[in-house]
């Protein structure tokens, strides 16, 4: 079995967000650059079933779309554990551009499963591994929140309103993955980091794909009014507030 | 040009998502012009699909024997066939976990521009532009669309319900899709039985490694039980297991938007707030006065959390009492 994950790079989570020329593009400047957190927990995720040779996964890809800057995130998946990495050397495009490379990366490979996370944490999207998985006419399964394999059959755990279900769909399919596939994001060890200087990093050309959005402008959200301070022992005075002022309860 | 809106039911019942993403279809019909068709997929009754009329829809199409549990190239394939009954050109349908699944599948196939997790109404019809948050709530982002369809995703609560009092008329719909052909095998279903949906909570108690043990959640509980809310904590009370993982709220857990979100505890994190800062009201219960939650709410006490619980629960008991 080989699986492929699809990986972001992504501001970290804590990045104070700013943007440039006339707030149409985000300004990059000393932004330090992470694997998209649920991108990383489905590597995690791949490496634990790759692990367990009882489930005879041979391989795990990672890919991404992005240029050469996004390269020290790809080595950083390798460092985790990924035997090999694919960059498509493009400045990334609409989710529907972005995905139509992946397709055809992936349809040039032979993948069983294809992971991506549920959503980029910058444009939070939803949508790359969904219309991958259009392009190529084949099952999806989204709010993953486990996956393991018996007896070669991938068994998925998504999450539903109110629970959460067990299903299973024929391979090759794309799996969208969130919070619960690993418990913890893996980090890399010092060996692991060596190794991955020398595992193989494939660039790849762009293929031509239609934008269907744009981001035209960005907004910062209004600065809120300031927190009212209320005396710990005035809770009365709490409850009279939500009730009255804020109307809320 | 005319909106289709997915309206999804639960067990055949329609909730507030459903009457907020009609509403909003009719509001963005009224922009582009046209009209709104609602879509419903499974077992539901002919009464409660005409109430989408109050909403503003002028007709339901309905679609019965639906496979069980859900299929993303089945459900993609009856929305795409509805979208071409209708001729519409925008797609309306929730930021939800059915959403998040069909709706990228449906770009593709209808060549239509997604903007996901829309939060108003579009700043323009012609060309269609709408408005989005980004970065985890940080910043919201402008989204044209290239496309001469589009599909839009809404983000939940952020589009007020709005009755018009007009009235549909309800068709069955065959969208001459191959039900039996679903590649989804449903192994395993388990539900938690009358628990109130953290999605659908007006009122949310949340708490945070500062209630220091799981022992200490019965004044959480109680609160919520008090207040009709649901209960929600911090990743780190998740990952200590103290709380499901259902329970985690913020950038990597469950994004919400309540009436009002109660923080005991909790310290207010970035990556916390990006998942309750849209909540109407916030309040905060922390003992570090300094703590960042205190930016992100509305009203605050500094204090212990595990003293300041069960005084608002005798407080409000009161209030309600009167
Ligand atoms: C990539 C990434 C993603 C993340 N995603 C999320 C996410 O989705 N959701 C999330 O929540 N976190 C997330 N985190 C973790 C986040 O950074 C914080 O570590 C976490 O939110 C802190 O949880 P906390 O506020 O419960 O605990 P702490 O930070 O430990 O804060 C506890 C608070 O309780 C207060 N306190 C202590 N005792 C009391 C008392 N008796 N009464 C009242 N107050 C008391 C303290 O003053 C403190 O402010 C993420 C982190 C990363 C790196």
């Amino acid at each position: 079995m080989h699986i492929i994950v699809c990986i972001s790079n992504v501001p970290d989570t804590t990045t104070k967000v700013k943007f440039s020329s006339e707030n149409t593009s985000f300004d990059d400047s000393g932004v330090q650059w992470i694997i998209n957190p649920w991108d990383e927990l489905a590597l995690t995720r791949a490496m634990e079933l790759k692990e367990d040779t009882s489930n005879a996964v041979s391989n795990v890809t990672v890919v991404t779309v992005g240029p050469a800057g996004a390269e020290p995130t790809l080595r950083k998946a390798l460092a985790i554990g990924a035997d090999d990495a694919i960059r498509v050397d493009s400045e990334t495009g609409d989710a529907h551009f972005v995905a139509a490379q992946l397709a055809s990366v992936i349809k040039n490979g032979e993948f069983d499963v294809i992971l991506c996370g549920i959503e980029s944490s910058d444009y939070n999207g939803s949508a790359v591994g969904g219309m991958v998985s259009e392009m190529l006419d084949i099952p999806s399964v989204s709010a993953i929140s486990g996956l393991r394999i018996d007896n070669g059959e991938v068994l998925i755990t998504r999450d539903i309103d109110g629970g959460r279900e067990e299903v299973s769909v024929p391979a090759p399919f794309v799996g969208v993955v969130q919070k619960g596939i690993a418990k913890e994001p893996r980090i890399a060890a010092m060996r692991g980091i060596m190794m991955a200087r020398k595992k193989p990093l494939q660039v790849v050309p762009v293929v031509e794909a239609e934008k269907l959005t744009t981001y035209q402008e960005y907004v910062m959200p209004e600065p809120k009014a300031p927190c009212k301070m209320i005396e710990a022992d005035n809770v009365k005075e709490l409850v009279n507030l939500l009730q009255n002022e804020a109307k809320v309860l | 040009m005319s909106v289709l809106v997915y309206t999804e039911n639960w067990d055949g019942k329609f909730k507030k998502l459903s009457y907020e993403l009609v509403s909003y279809a009719s509001a963005v019909a009224g922009m582009i012009g046209g009209s709104v068709t609602a879509l419903s997929i499974g077992n539901v009754q002919q009464d409660e699909l005409s109430k989408l009329g109050a909403y503003g829809a002028t007709s339901v199409l309905n679609v019965d024997g639906a496979p069980e549990g859900l299929d993303n190239q089945v459900y993609t394939s009856i929305i795409a066939a509805a979208m071409e009954k209708t001729g519409a050109k925008v797609l309306v349908m929730a930021q939800n976990n059915t959403g998040k699944a069909i709706a990228p599948r449906l770009s593709v196939r209808l060549k239509a521009g997604l903007a996901a997790g829309v939060t108003a109404l579009p700043e323009s019809a012609n060309p269609l532009v709408v408005l989005k948050k980004v970065f985890s709530g940080k910043a919201f982002a402008k989204v044209k669309i290239l496309s001469d369809s589009a599909v839009l995703t809404l983000a939940q609560n952020s589009f007020e319900i709005a009755e018009t009092g007009g009235s549909a008329s309800v068709e069955s719909f065959d969208p001459g899709v191959d039900v039996a052909g679903a590649k989804t095998t449903i192994k395993d279903v388990q539900k938690q039985e009358g628990k109130l949906l953290l999605s659908d909570a007006e009122v949310v108690i949340s708490g945070g490694r500062g209630m220091k043990s799981s022992d200490n959640w019965g004044p959480i509980e109680e609160l919520a039980e008090v207040l009709e809310a649901a209960t929600a904590c911090s990743r780190p009370v998740s990952d200590e297991g103290w709380r499901p993982h259902e329970e985690h709220t913020g950038q990597t857990g469950k994004i919400i938007a309540p009436n009002l979100y109660f923080a005991f505890g909790i310290s207010g994190a970035i990556q916390h707030l990006a998942g309750v800062s849209s909540s109407k009201c916030i309040v905060a219960v922390n003992t570090d006065k300094d703590a960042p939650i205190f930016e992100a709410a509305d009203y605050g006490i500094v204090g212990d959390a595990l003293k300041v619980l069960p005084e608002l629960i005798t407080e409000i008991k009161a209030a309600r009492a009167q």
